[in-house]
């Protein structure tokens, strides 16, 4: 059989049963080998009992998403061949579990696809490893269907259970092997599928939650505070196991409203702080938003959003706080909202939001989705050098400031910006006030001081405009069609892309990844060679479309819009554009 | 440069009213805020301590505003808010003598939360709780710290509700200094307030004070009748827990003094990332991600 340059692979099994770490451990092994890899975790809210999904798609050329088609689907249970079959594509393989059919006729049927049985609880019992790797035998089976190295599965399962012990990974390298062997022996007559060999360095495989962590380290985040909730946990998790290490202090608190007001006192004491959390716990912080922007201290909030309102659907998707955000909580004030499009944008976004954060003493919310937060893409590096520390107007030394005049911590500037001395200095001493104040930071009510501080607070949004980025544009300059979006729909909209550009149309699209302030004139600019356009997003009441008009009176026709808690596929968009 | 010796330099020559600011306080005259803020400033005085290395978080309310009053580092927080914003800063630098200055709505109503695991987590904090039983600047609701069948405007007909008793609650929760002090007793107060900013861990302190425009029931005249000081007994221990709880229960009298005061670790004493520094003098230009960042291949 022909070598094919990409593939996609599914399994599903009960909760419980270890899907999710099978599935990181198999798009490892092709990251490791320099492969492109997409991943998706499907999972309900539940520890035990529903089912759970997890797929990749490996290519040894650029990919952006998963398609809506597999070539090999693991079934764990019967509810997975049920739910998934007819996502096989021709030639493709259904491995079964055989165990779950003793006793029963397996009646399903489906022409060009071969239906492998493996009896994965007898393989196990041979190798005298506990049942609870029985995962292990479906890495093998699927390593030896693709004719792939199983020295590299070994590589990465020891590694993955390297905190264990030997025995333990003993266990689940012969389970591994077993599977693999069993393939081998038993299936010799099939046509396998021959993955191409790739030959490039190894590639990080990140989720967007980890491009956060990563960069906000690298900014010098000191003080991290989080409430669990997905899908933003996994970055308090990396924070919590990184404090030592990286001499941060990570705190779970009892509540978004305490993580938020003890981030804000951190940062008013002179540290880099950040939070984490989805819509529900970000309405938790929102007076506190507005508690940092009217004390001018730094803040920088990550909202990994997922269905709402209310509890909504937890461990699903959707991009529907976008305006919540740009709007939240009362009164007036600057801010910056920003909405990365994968994992390495996430990674230099978060930087920068701590830049912005500090450089103007305004909050900045970086919007996350529980697609990008949770699912992992293949990059091939990151830089650490790319985004400097830029610490503004902070004052770290007595001597930065002049005793012959008074500390006034609310000085008005020409920017707006006041000099801010962390605590501890001598002729620092301030008052951060939740009031209105004067400049030394005293409650104030005159109606001329109100006046001046709201302006003071507003002037900035000179300095901030000019360090907002233009929207990324993708394709040809001039298009027949232009496709708008922000966040990560970018990831299945480039993967339309690469089908979409025929003779008859071309397509091109443009990405926003700042949101507040709006890039007006770029938007602007953009759309004097627009003849047709269409909003592509997550959400019910189309946001951006919304946004956009707010800000540019620019009224956007036509939609594509997906609400029903997943990510699109590749082949919606191009579905759903043929009408557009 | 960052200076952190200078933070440890003691002035010795200050006096209560180097820790004025420009503003005169705008609390009505009789108010019981004139003797805690009294009593704070004398403590800093006999503790030595310089206004730049203090920092008080203050709440919402008639105590809150003292915030304009006080010369310190000061944060004033949203409603409630001042535990958390303190937890915050103390752990950004522990170096700090950190305050949280609240009223009985702030600390046991809205901020109820805060109060109950601030107390567990036996931060290196200190808690001054203005309790008049009253909210006050919103001109005469009941408090969580109201007595039943007070008649207040958000209660006209009488509270239903018991009284939350700030210092039973706070040692069920695990503070490590617990007291009670009263404005009307300013040399007492102090004395506490001294003890509680040199207890290492989470000290609370109940002031009671009247509010002499909205509580007509808990005035100077009430508590003059029943109050009576721990300390006056040489048999009180507050080493003991039981019996601390128990006197928290008392009534008929109102115990004044330190309830109870143990040493446990503090929580910054459990992080050894800043058993060096504090995390505000910490360099950020030598942070290096490269190893963890493999851990991503």
């Amino acid at each position: 059989m022909a070598e094919i340059k990409a593939f996609s692979w599914k399994v599903g099994g009960p909760a419980g049963f270890g899907i999710m770490s099978t599935g990181l451990i198999f798009a490892r092994i092709f990251s490791r080998k320099g492969y492109n890899v997409v991943d998706d975790k499907e999972y309900p809210s539940l520890i035990q009992g529903g089912h759970n999904v997890y797929s990749v798609r490996v290519s040894t050329e650029k990919i952006f998403s998963l398609l809506a088609s597999v070539n090999i689907l693991i079934a764990l249970d019967e509810m997975t061949i049920d739910l998934h079959m007819n996502e096989v594509k021709k030639n493709g393989f259904i491995v079964y579990d055989s165990g779950i059919f003793i006793g029963r006729d397996f009646n399903y049927k489906k022409p060009d696809v071969n239906f492998l049985p493996v009896p994965f609880d007898r393989l196990i019992e041979k190798t005298g490893a506990p049942k609870i790797v029985k995962n292990n035998v479906a890495l093998g089976v699927s390593v030896a269907l693709l004719n792939y190295d199983f020295n590299m599965l070994k590589e990465v399962i020891t590694e993955n259970f390297k905190d264990k012990g030997q025995k333990i990974i003993d266990f689940n390298v012969s389970a591994a092997k077993a599977g693999f062997d069993f393939i081998m022996k038993e299936f010799t007559g099939i046509p396998k599928i021959h993955i191409k060999k790739n030959y490039s360095k190894k590639k990080l495989l990140l989720t967007g939650n980890d491009g956060i962590f990563l960069g906000a380290l690298n900014a010098g985040c000191k003080f991290y505070a989080a409430y669990p909730m997905t899908p933003s946990s996994s970055i308090l998790h990396s924070f919590a196991a990184a404090e030592r290490d990286f001499n941060i202090v990570t705190k779970h608190a009892e509540s978004e409203i305490a993580v938020i007001n003890m981030a804000v006192g951190a940062s008013f004491a002179g540290v880099r702080s950040m939070v984490a959390t989805s819509g529900g716990g970000f309405a938790l912080m929102n007076e506190g938003l507005a508690g940092a922007a009217m004390t001018e201290t730094p803040i920088v909030i990550i909202l990994c959003q997922r269905p709402a309102p209310a509890t909504g659907l937890p461990t699903w998707t959707e991009q529907g706080d976008m305006l919540y955000a740009v709007h939240a909580s009362h009164g007036e004030f600057p801010r910056v909202v920003m909405a990365p499009g994968d994992p390495e944008e996430s990674f230099y976004m978060v930087q920068i939001a701590f830049n912005l954060a500090e450089k103007y003493q305004i909050p900045v919310i970086v919007m996350l989705d529980k697609f990008l937060s949770e699912n992992n893409f293949t990059c091939t590096g990151l830089t650490r050098y790319k985004i400097k520390i830029n610490r503004g107007k902070l004052i770290f030394a007595e001597e930065d400031i002049d005793n012959n005049e008074d500390y006034l911590r609310y000085k008005i500037t020409d920017d707006g910006i006041s000099p801010r001395a962390i605590t501890g200095l001598r002729n620092g001493v301030h008052i951060a006030n939740t009031d209105e104040h004067d400049e030394y930071g005293f409650s104030e009510e005159s109606a001329e001081n109100r006046k001046k501080m709201m302006d003071k607070r507003f002037i900035k949004l000179n300095a901030i405009n000019k360090e907002i980025i233009s929207p990324d544009l993708y394709g040809p300059k001039n298009a027949d069609t232009t496709i708008i979006s922000w966040g990560s729909c970018k990831m299945p909209i480039l993967e339309a892309m690469k089908y979409l550009n025929t003779d008859k149309r071309i397509f091109n699209f443009i990405h926003f990844k700042y949101l507040v302030p709006f890039p007006v004139k770029a938007f602007k600019k953009f759309m004097k060679n627009v003849t047709r356009s269409a909003v592509i997003e997550n959400n019910k009441t189309s946001q951006l479309s919304r946004l956009i008009m707010e800000n540019t009176g620019i009224k956007i026709n036509k939609q594509l819009l997906k609400y029903n808690g997943r990510q699109f596929l590749p082949e919606e968009i191009i579905k759903g554009l043929e009408k557009i | 440069m960052i200076s952190e010796a200078n933070n440890r330099k003691r002035n010795y020559n200050l006096k209560p009213a180097d820790f004025n600011t420009k503003k005169r306080p705008t609390w009505c005259v009789g108010c019981g805020n004139y003797g805690i803020w009294n009593s704070i400033k004398k403590a800093f005085v006999e503790l030595k301590l310089s206004p730049h290395e203090i920092l008080i978080v203050f709440g919402i309310g008639c105590s809150g505003n003292g915030n304009n009053f006080i010369k310190t580092y000061a944060y004033h927080a949203l409603h409630g808010m001042a535990l958390p914003v303190a937890t915050g800063a103390h752990l950004a630098n522990h170096l700090l003598k950190v305050i949280a200055m609240t009223g009985d709505g702030d600390g046991v109503g809205i901020g109820g939360n805060h109060f109950i695991h601030t107390c567990r987590r036996n931060l290196d904090i200190t808690h001054i709780m203005h309790d008049n039983r009253i909210y006050g600047l919103t001109t005469g609701q009941t408090s969580p710290t109201s007595n039943t069948k007070f008649k207040t405007k958000s209660t006209p007909f009488g509270v239903m509700e018991q009284p939350i008793n700030p210092v039973a609650l706070a040692l069920i929760c695990g503070a490590t200094f617990v007291a009670r002090g009263y404005s009307g007793e300013p040399e007492h107060l102090k004395n506490i307030f001294i003890k509680a900013l040199a207890h290492k861990g989470f000290s609370f302190i109940d002031v009671l004070q009247p509010c002499v425009t909205f509580n007509k029931i808990d005035t100077y005249d009430y508590y003059k009748k029943l109050i009576y000081k721990l300390e006056d007994s040489s048999e009180y221990n507050s080493g003991d827990f039981s019996k601390a709880l128990q006197k928290s229960q008392e009534m008929e009298r109102i115990p004044l003094g330190i309830f109870y005061q143990i040493k446990k670790r503090t929580y910054h004493d459990g992080l050894e990332q800043i058993k060096d520094k504090p995390l505000v003098y910490q360099d950020l230009s030598s942070i290096n991600i490269e190893s963890l960042m493999k851990s991503f291949y």
